[in-house]
């Protein structure tokens, strides 16, 4: 080996604390751009595999009862490669034991044994036999949540009659890789579930013989699948198409496009901001390393060692750290990646979903901290290599320090000479010291950012759910439900109070934009469903015109006052100009609201409802779930408590696991920079520090030297990392921010508070880890020897 | 001893160094002439900030004047760039600096070989530690050996690259008077042995004692310049 190259590894030896921090730091942001970026590789692998094998479909509309006549039509339109029509109904299972609601989603499948598109994959068990009556194929995470297997049998209440089907198969298809039921935000296992039927059977039960209502295309190319929805709804219109969307409006599909896109963006900003730590604590070690190695470099110099080769040695010095961070980094981020997919295999159900490692990502991982670290520390390695020789040889004259301003305006004498140096120390290289500041508040500011989701899906549920929306129970009928249905459902034994809501599909546009959303007609001076602005206000339902939420205004660019053209997907189909009257706030979905009177007149029609918000007597609730339950109007009864039971559950189980490691890596980032910047106002300071210690000061007062700048760097980081990590979160609002959900930029006091605990106790512990070193040093080795 | 006969090593024409300090212009060399020829043992004396770490640094192409000119031999190393300065070096300077500049993380052995590494025709590694006595030291790191052994390490570093020239600056600066002459005998060993061109400052008249010449810079000007007749061992100097 090169004697510079032993140089090179007894330096590193030396500096072994600080690279280890430093490296620690790479390291943390490699494995999560390495996890996200392989778990992005391995979802998007399975999910184009799962949709090319089971031909998920482009095209899906959801019509009234349409001919099949109508069939031959479709396969016309021009870039259709392949129909399939089907029915489809969503309906109550009585499932024993369980006091709440489960909606079950009857698909039907063809004589011939499997659909056309949107084919089901089989999991366990087998397929059902067309030519009998009773089976069915259940959905794999519905059945594991109940504990469902083949040969088990589930009541469900079709068409108002209690019927028993026996499983036979236990299935997924492309097109519930999530189940999420209309109106969610979050899968609900239990509650929702996909069986799969034959086509007699339900077209028996639901007499729809030679008719279907959901109807799904796949195209040639992608490329025309704006003109295709166009078409299918000139055909579909006569049958009460309420409008073909595409896999964008799909939800399942847009559920794993938020989630790749999520991936992505943690791929993008773990990275940024590690990286970045890491290019600054390189950079003020290696400009000591190199400040202290002054009059070695000359020597080399002198004896004709290059500028190259002085130039490669220090950068060699930062890769070795920066390699052994990356690699550690990447086999950190194929195991982080491999237990993420493995924690996606309970929540995107795929008939293979396994862990592919990115090597491309593995390469950018190497490019990345290479840039990084070299960009970090160049002109540090720069002065290096410019150093002139003949003027390093002499002794570094000894810095110039001033009173600083602050001295100057507190009276002499209220600060002791170890505090005046203290003072003086930061106040003589404010750049540094401004760095190092940063890169504490870095750390503050990942703590926030990895623990503020919390607070947002805290405020977004307490909104929602207790503010918004406060009856017990939410029902939706079937049918319109006309007011004689409802005065039933209203004197119900321990219904307290309740009001209605008619809601029909829509599709809104504003100049070139439209969205297809669900107008609700609310009544105008409800108690329990209400709407809100973004200051909590309740917001006056407006006799005329409408109201959109701000995510939907957003999308269409509608401010208050503008027109916008509302054409109703149901019924009669009356196309209405309306005036934006209000816009509410609401943290999922897309929607609009107006009075339910006017809807009324604007669909010529009286007062029916599609489904009631009731308060209800909290010891009663179940009887007056399976009362509802029983009838045969009733769509979907939702209990609000067990929704956000399973919500809170569902969010908790996620951002659990995804808090731990924020904490882990924000304590990383900490005790990276705190120790660095210990260490080197150590190495700096020693030879003062021990001629101190040599003139009798005490360990403590040297240890306030010392400490006393660490303490005041940590002090005036937490402030600015509280800054930051509200902008930090901001931007990640912005980035999550989905049709079906937004995040709201709602941080707690309490995670300021933890940010900033857990900031404090990383400097602590660095603090005590240096502050050994000064009860240990050399003070005969330091005087005897410069520098 | 006749000049004449010897080939000249180095030879300075005007050679003017001026330092820019704000305001103020510093003068450190004002116009020196001078030739230094093969196997010559030169002392430069000097009061302290007349010049001598200036001139030596420019001789040995650490440094470069600001006006007139340095040859080596044949070389002009005045218009020579920082490349070929560093090649004129790694090939036929050794240096022994007063604060000794050992690599702290490297033994006495690997701080002579880092060197030797990159010399053109070095002698072993351990035959220069012979030289200095320190055989036994050999993997002793800096911080174990004193000041003395840690200069003649210094000087065995140097002149295991045989160099054609050893530049001296105060190598007994911070030293005792027996560890000095322990030193200072090393480095007349090598001229005397291995016919090294070599030049020592010093603040120490009674070294000029040993040398061959002795140059005297005042103010950034050559002084005087003495031949000695009856050179002295160092043993014998009086301090
Ligand atoms: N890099 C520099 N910048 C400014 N002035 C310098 C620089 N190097 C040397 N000088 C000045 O040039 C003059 C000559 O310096 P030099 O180091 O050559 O003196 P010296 O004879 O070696 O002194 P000493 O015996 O103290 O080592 C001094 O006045 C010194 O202050
Ligand atoms: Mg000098």
């Amino acid at each position: 080996m090169l004697k510079l190259d032993r140089k090179l590894l007894r330096d590193l030896v030396h500096l072994r604390g600080q690279a280890a921090a430093i490296g620690l730091v790479i390291a943390a942001g490699v494995a999560t751009f390495v996890m996200s970026m392989c778990a992005y590789k391995s979802l998007e692998a399975a999910r184009a595999r799962f949709y090319s094998e089971y031909l998920f479909a482009d095209v899906f509309s959801s019509t009234g009862r349409s001919p099949n006549a109508i069939i031959p039509r479709l396969k016309e339109i021009t870039g259709v490669a392949a129909v399939d029509t089907r029915l489809v109904y969503d309906v109550l299972l009585d499932v024993p034991g369980m006091s709440e609601p489960a909606t079950a989603r009857l698909i039907s499948i063809p004589d011939s044994g499997q659909s056309r598109l949107n084919q089901v994959y089989i999991a366990r068990g087998r397929m059902l036999d067309p030519l009998r009556t009773g089976e069915v194929v259940v959905s794999e995470v519905f059945a594991d949540a109940h504990g469902f297997v083949p040969g088990d049998h589930v009541r469900a209440i079709i068409n108002g009659k209690i019927q028993e089907l026996s499983i036979v198969g236990i299935a997924l298809s492309p097109e519930y890789v999530i189940q999420v039921q209309p109106g969610s935000i979050l899968p609900d296992d239990k509650r929702f579930g996909i069986f799969w039927v034959s086509e007699n059977d339900l077209e028996a039960a639901f007499d729809m013989a030679g008719a279907f209502n959901s109807a799904s295309l796949r195209l040639a190319y992608g490329n025309q699948v704006e003109e295709t929805v166009e078409v299918l709804d000139r055909l579909l219109k006569p049958f009460g198409s309420v409008g073909a969307y595409t896999r964008d409006e799909q939800i399942s599909h847009q559920y794993l496009s938020d989630e790749l896109t999520q991936l992505r963006g943690m791929a993008v900003l773990a990275p940024a901001i590690f990286l970045g730590v890491a290019a600054f604590l390189l950079n003020i070690a290696i400009s000591r390393i190199i400040t202290q190695q002054r009059e070695q470099i000359a020597a080399l110099k002198a004896f004709g060692y290059s500028n190259f080769e002085i130039g490669a040695h220090y950068f060699n010095l930062v890769l070795v750290i920066t390699m052994i961070g990356t690699v550690v980094g990447i086999l950190v981020g194929f195991v982080l990646g491999d237990s993420m997919v493995g924690a996606y295999a309970a929540f995107y159900k795929f008939p293979s979903l396994d862990f592919t490692p990115d090597w491309f990502a593995v390469a950018i991982a190497f490019l990345m901290t290479t840039v990084a670290s070299v960009v970090g520390t160049f002109f540090a390695v720069r002065s290096a290599v410019l150093l002139p020789p003949a003027e390093a040889m002499r002794p570094e004259p000894p810095p110039s320090y001033q009173p600083s301003l602050i001295e100057r305006l507190l009276p002499r004498k209220t600060l002791s000479p170890e505090v005046r140096m203290v003072v003086r120390n930061i106040t003589r290289r404010p750049v540094k010291a401004s760095f190092s500041v940063l890169g504490i508040s870095m750390a503050v500011a990942v703590m926030i950012l990895g623990n503020f989701s919390l607070d947002a899906m805290n405020y977004m549920m307490y909104f929602q759910f207790r503010l918004a929306q406060r009856q017990d129970l939410s029902v939706t009928f079937v049918e319109p439900a006309t007011e004689s249905v409802m005065y039933e459902v209203q004197n119900l034994d321990g219904v307290l109070a309740s009001e209605t809501i008619r809601s029909v599909p829509t599709r809104i546009r504003f100049q070139n934009r439209s969205r297809r959303v669900g107008v609700m007609g609310v009544e105008p001076d409800a108690k329990l469903f209400r709407l809100l602005d973004a200051d909590e206000n309740p917001v006056r339902v407006p006799d005329f015109g409408i109201m959109l939420n701000t995510k939907l205004a957003k999308l269409l660019g509608v401010r208050i006052g503008d027109l916008v053209i509302v054409e109703v997907l149901e019924d009669k189909r009356p196309t209405l100009t309306m005036k934006v009257a209000a816009l509410v706030e609401e943290y999922s979905g897309i929607n609009a609201y107006m009075n339910k009177n006017r809807l009324h007149e604007a669909l010529l029609e009286s007062k029916v409802a599609s489904g009631a918000f009731l308060k209800v007597d909290p010891n009663r609730i179940d009887t007056v779930f399976a009362e509802l339950e029983r009838r045969p109007g009733v769509g979907s009864v939702s209990i609000k408590d067990a929704a956000m039971k399973s919500f809170e559950k569902t969010v908790a189980e996620n951002l659990m696991v995804m808090r731990s490691f924020i904490i882990v890596f924000a304590g990383v980032i900490a005790i990276g920079v705190v120790y660095n910047t210990a260490r080197i106002s150590l190495s700096e300071r020693s030879r003062d520090l021990a001629t101190m210690r040599v003139v009798g000061f005490t360990n403590g007062e040297v240890s306030i030297v010392l400490l006393g700048e660490i303490a005041a760097f940590t002090i005036a980081a937490i402030p600015l990392g509280w800054l930051i990590g509200y902008v930090l979160a901001g931007a990640v609002t912005a980035g999550l921010d989905t049709d079906n959900y937004r995040i709201p930029l709602v941080i707690a006091r309490g995670t300021f508070v933890l940010a900033s605990l857990v900031v404090i106790a990383a400097t602590v512990m660095s603090a005590w880890v240096v502050q050994r070193r000064v009860t240990e040093l050399d003070l005969i080795g330091v005087l005897k020897t410069r520098e | 001893m006749s000049s004449a006969t010897k080939t000249t090593v180095f030879r300075t024409v005007d050679l003017t160094k001026t330092y820019q300090m704000g305001e103020v212009e510093v003068r450190a060399l004002r116009g020196v002439n001078l030739e230094l020829v093969e196997s010559e043992f030169v002392v430069l004396l000097g009061a302290s900030g007349s010049g001598k770490s200036t001139l030596l640094n420019i001789l040995g192409g650490l440094d470069t004047p600001t006006s007139g000119q340095v040859f080596y031999l044949d070389t002009d190393l005045t218009a020579s760039d920082d490349r070929e300065l560093t090649r004129y070096r790694r090939d036929h300077v050794g240096f022994v600096f007063q604060f000794y500049n050992l690599i702290p993380s490297l033994t006495a052995r690997e701080n002579i070989e880092l060197i030797t590494e990159i010399a053109v025709s070095p002698i072993d590694a351990m035959d220069a530690l012979e030289i200095v006595g320190l055989r036994e030291r050999a993997n002793h790191f800096p911080a174990q050996l004193s000041g003395g052994e840690q200069q003649r390490v210094a000087i065995a570093r140097a002149i295991a690259k045989n160099p054609q020239v050893l530049l001296c600056d105060e190598p007994t600066g911070a030293l005792d008077v027996h560890t000095g002459i322990v030193v200072l005998e090393a480095i007349a060993r090598i001229n005397r042995e291995l016919g090294t061109t070599t030049a020592v400052i010093t603040h120490n008249a009674s070294i000029a004692q040993m040398a061959d010449r002795v140059i005297a810079l005042s103010d950034g000007q050559i002084a005087s310049v003495e031949m000695n007749v009856s050179k002295v061992n160092a043993s014998e100097l009086q301090w």
